[in-house]
């Protein structure tokens, strides 16, 4: 059997989603053995292009350039991943679609030339369709490692669905919220970092985006029991993840 | 006049983020170089507006996901300066493990991943590994010890969670950094392999003058803070970067160039490290230094390779005695209080001098960033670089001219995410 035809994209992000592949030091060779790397330009030179069996994606779309470029690979791949905050959600660069982008671009740039920037930043399944998110900024290597194992299987990878807060518990970390006030969104984030900032004592700040079934309304009333504010809750909210459907309606509604 | 396109590499591999290179014969004897970077702009400067000091090292340390603890760590710097917070020994020395351990991770993805595939000819890594699976194991096993430093100190590689304005959230016990330390004395032990390898690349070699910028730190070979000094008798304070080195716009790149005040390109970065601050280079590093007959200072760009690796000896040597010495600090973090005012910080990524400047406003809001990377105070240098070698290269056939620009480029470690996260940002109110 041909192996699988790989290709890696960067969109507007910091590269360390990418890098997690590179990351995995102990099975990056393996893997890379078992697929066909047809576009990864940050390792490689090699450029085949399409068709891709697997595209994965990291990256949100902020410009014209990248609409046209994330349609094409759409069009030549079989299976288009979404790998990170930016690709799932929109990132920190998203944060700009609640200023006006007029106001930052001209700032930066008098004359407006070579930065053709749309009004917003937004994530991939915004402008086509996506077959599998890989959560998180940066992404999980584990996370990252069990969807290649399944994929590469020819199974469909599953990725749990609950929130930090499980994690946390299993941790045995007492509640931050409960124990001290400290504010954190480990009730209504997605799993996959295991618990790390709750288990160093800091709230945690949503890498992973909402979990499923989240419930911000009454996550919101339930940390106003504990003396932490709306307010408090939109900066939190206003992080990696903020164009995820869940925090972007709660955001839009309350902030 | 005719116009001859010698070199247009369209997307460049193996560099971080997205830039093309172009090289015309003019027909008038000049050629033209363009760097031409066209990662679309992420306006983080912009985005720190409004947001509360607390928040900036996490936000600052998605600029980059290969340098994020030289973001945090600058960041700190400069806030920690301004609320008057004295961080514990302890803790000083935490994050320069923390910081060894980055340098050790993204050197070694330069030196093999990025840039050896150039010196032996093949496309990537896994080509190098067919060829020589001994290599590439042993460079992983090195970037994997980075990594792990990190890890422990921080929680995780990229973008870690652990520093906090004060010191840390939590730190390590002994044994989780202790623990690391057979690993770490194995390589010590098979490094000099990794360095004789290194030198053994048939390097190009271009000599020319140039302005070398890096930091100065009397205790330590320049990590995680320091003054300013340059091969032409700069000393500065952080504070006083403004007024010496001045960014500037290009109409091909969204990334702006800088240049010093007296007008020309200037190089910062490993070169600069090992020729102003070599005294206090690890005494290992500079055993293999004068074995590789490389002595400061160090002009020559197509050095750079072999002082990174140089830097990776140094930077595991430091963490093999810094970590015998620490001990768990009494509280992992002192409290502060924010205080309006501007600050200023600056530290060693593993590219060269990163410069935060922040200013705050009395209820702990960011009222206005600044941020100069390494990559885009590079990019007036690696044009200049890129003419003086044009000769050279328009001489050469096509696949070569490709290759020789591509590793005067390379020589740099060029991080455009980075170069391009940062965009001048005066506002004009009309």
């Amino acid at each position: 059997m041909a192996k699988p035809r790989l290709g890696v994209f960067k969109f507007s992000s910091c590269d360390g989603c990418q890098l997690s592949i590179l990351d995995a030091e102990d099975e990056l060779l393996e893997i890379l053995d078992r697929v066909k790397l047809a576009d990864f330009l940050e390792a490689s030179s090699t450029s085949e292009g399409a068709p891709y069996d697997i595209a994965l994606v990291e990256g949100s779309i902020s410009t014209e350039e990248e609409v046209e470029r994330i349609v094409r690979i759409r069009k030549e791949s079989k299976m288009l991943v979404a790998l990170g905050a930016c690709a799932t959600s929109g990132g920190l660069q998203a944060l700009r679609n609640w200023s006006s982008l007029g106001l930052f671009e001209s700032a930066v740039y008098p004359e407006p030339k070579v930065a053709r920037s749309l009004e917003k930043a937004l994530p991939i399944g915004d402008f086509v369709g996506v077959d599998f998110e890989l959560r998180g900024c940066p992404v999980s290597k584990a996370q990252l490692l069990q969807f290649f194992a399944a994929t590469l299987r020819g199974t469909k990878p599953r990725l749990p669905a609950s929130a930090v807060c499980f994690e946390c518990k299993r941790a045995g970390n007492p509640c931050l919220v409960v124990a001290g006030g400290t504010p954190c969104l480990g009730p209504v984030t997605a799993s996959g970092c295991g618990a790390l900032c709750p288990s160093r004592g800091r709230g945690c700040y949503g890498c992973f985006g909402p979990s499923d079934d989240t419930n911000l309304d009454s996550y919101a009333s339930w940390l106003s029991a504990h003396k932490i504010d709306r307010s408090t809750i939109g900066l939190l909210l206003k992080g990696a993840n903020s164009q995820s459907p869940e925090f972007r309606r709660w955001i839009e509604k309350n902030d | 006049m005719t116009r001859r396109i010698v070199v247009d590499t369209g997307p460049m591999a193996r560099v971080e983020g997205e830039g093309s290179l172009s090289i015309v014969e003019t027909g008038n004897g000049v050629p033209e170089v363009r760097l031409n970077i066209f990662e679309p702009p992420r306006f983080f400067e912009a985005l720190l507006r409004g947001r509360r000091a607390e928040e900036v090292p996490d936000i600052v340390s998605r600029i980059c996901g290969i340098c994020p603890v030289a973001y945090q760590i600058t960041s700190l710097n400069a806030l920690e300066g301004l609320f008057g917070v004295m961080v514990d020994e302890q803790v000083r020395r935490l994050r320069r493990i923390l910081y060894y351990g980055e340098w050790i991770e993204s050197h070694a993805l330069h030196i093999f991943m990025l840039a050896a595939p150039d010196f032996m000819q093949v496309p990537d890594a896994v080509a190098m590994a067919e060829r020589d699976p001994g290599l590439v194991k042993g460079a992983l096993t090195l970037k994997r010890l980075g990594n792990n430093l990190v890890s422990a100190i921080g929680g995780r590689e990229i973008h870690p969670v652990s520093l906090k304005i004060g010191g840390f959230y939590k730190a390590p016990s002994k044994e989780a950094l202790t623990s690391l330390l057979p690993e770490l004395d194995r390589l010590r032990g098979s490094v000099q392999r990794m360095v004789a390898f290194v030198s053994s690349l048939e390097r190009p070699s271009l000599e020319r003058e140039t302005t070398l910028v890096c930091l100065h730190d009397p205790e330590h070979y320049a990590i995680d803070r320091g003054e300013i000094v340059s091969n032409q008798g700069d000393r500065l304070v952080p504070s006083a970067f403004e007024e010496n080195f001045e960014e500037y716009e290009v109409e091909y790149s969204n990334a702006l160039h800088s240049r010093t005040k007296r007008g020309d390109s200037y190089m910062v970065g490993p070169l600069a490290r090992f020729s102003l601050n070599y005294d206090q280079l690890n005494p290992a590093a500079r055993a293999m230094a004068r074995e590789a007959g490389l002595r400061p200072p160090i002009k020559d760009p197509f050095q750079s390779i072999l002082v990174r690796a140089l830097e990776i000896v140094h930077a595991l040597e430091e963490t093999a005695m810094e970590v015998k010495e620490y001990e768990e600090p009494t509280r992992p973090s002192v409290p502060f209080k924010a205080k309006a005012g501007t600050c200023y910080g600056a530290s060693e990524a593993p590219r060269g001098i990163l410069y935060h400047s922040y200013t705050v406003n009395g209820r702990g809001q960011v009222e206005s960033a600044k941020i100069v990377p390494p990559t885009s105070q590079n990019l007036a240098r690696m044009e200049d670089d890129l003419r003086i070698l044009a000769p050279r290269i328009m001489k050469s056939g096509a696949d070569e001219a490709r290759r020789l620009s591509e590793m005067a480029i390379r020589n740099y470690d060029p991080c455009i995410s980075c170069a391009t996260h940062f965009l001048r940002l005066d506002i004009r109110r009309t």
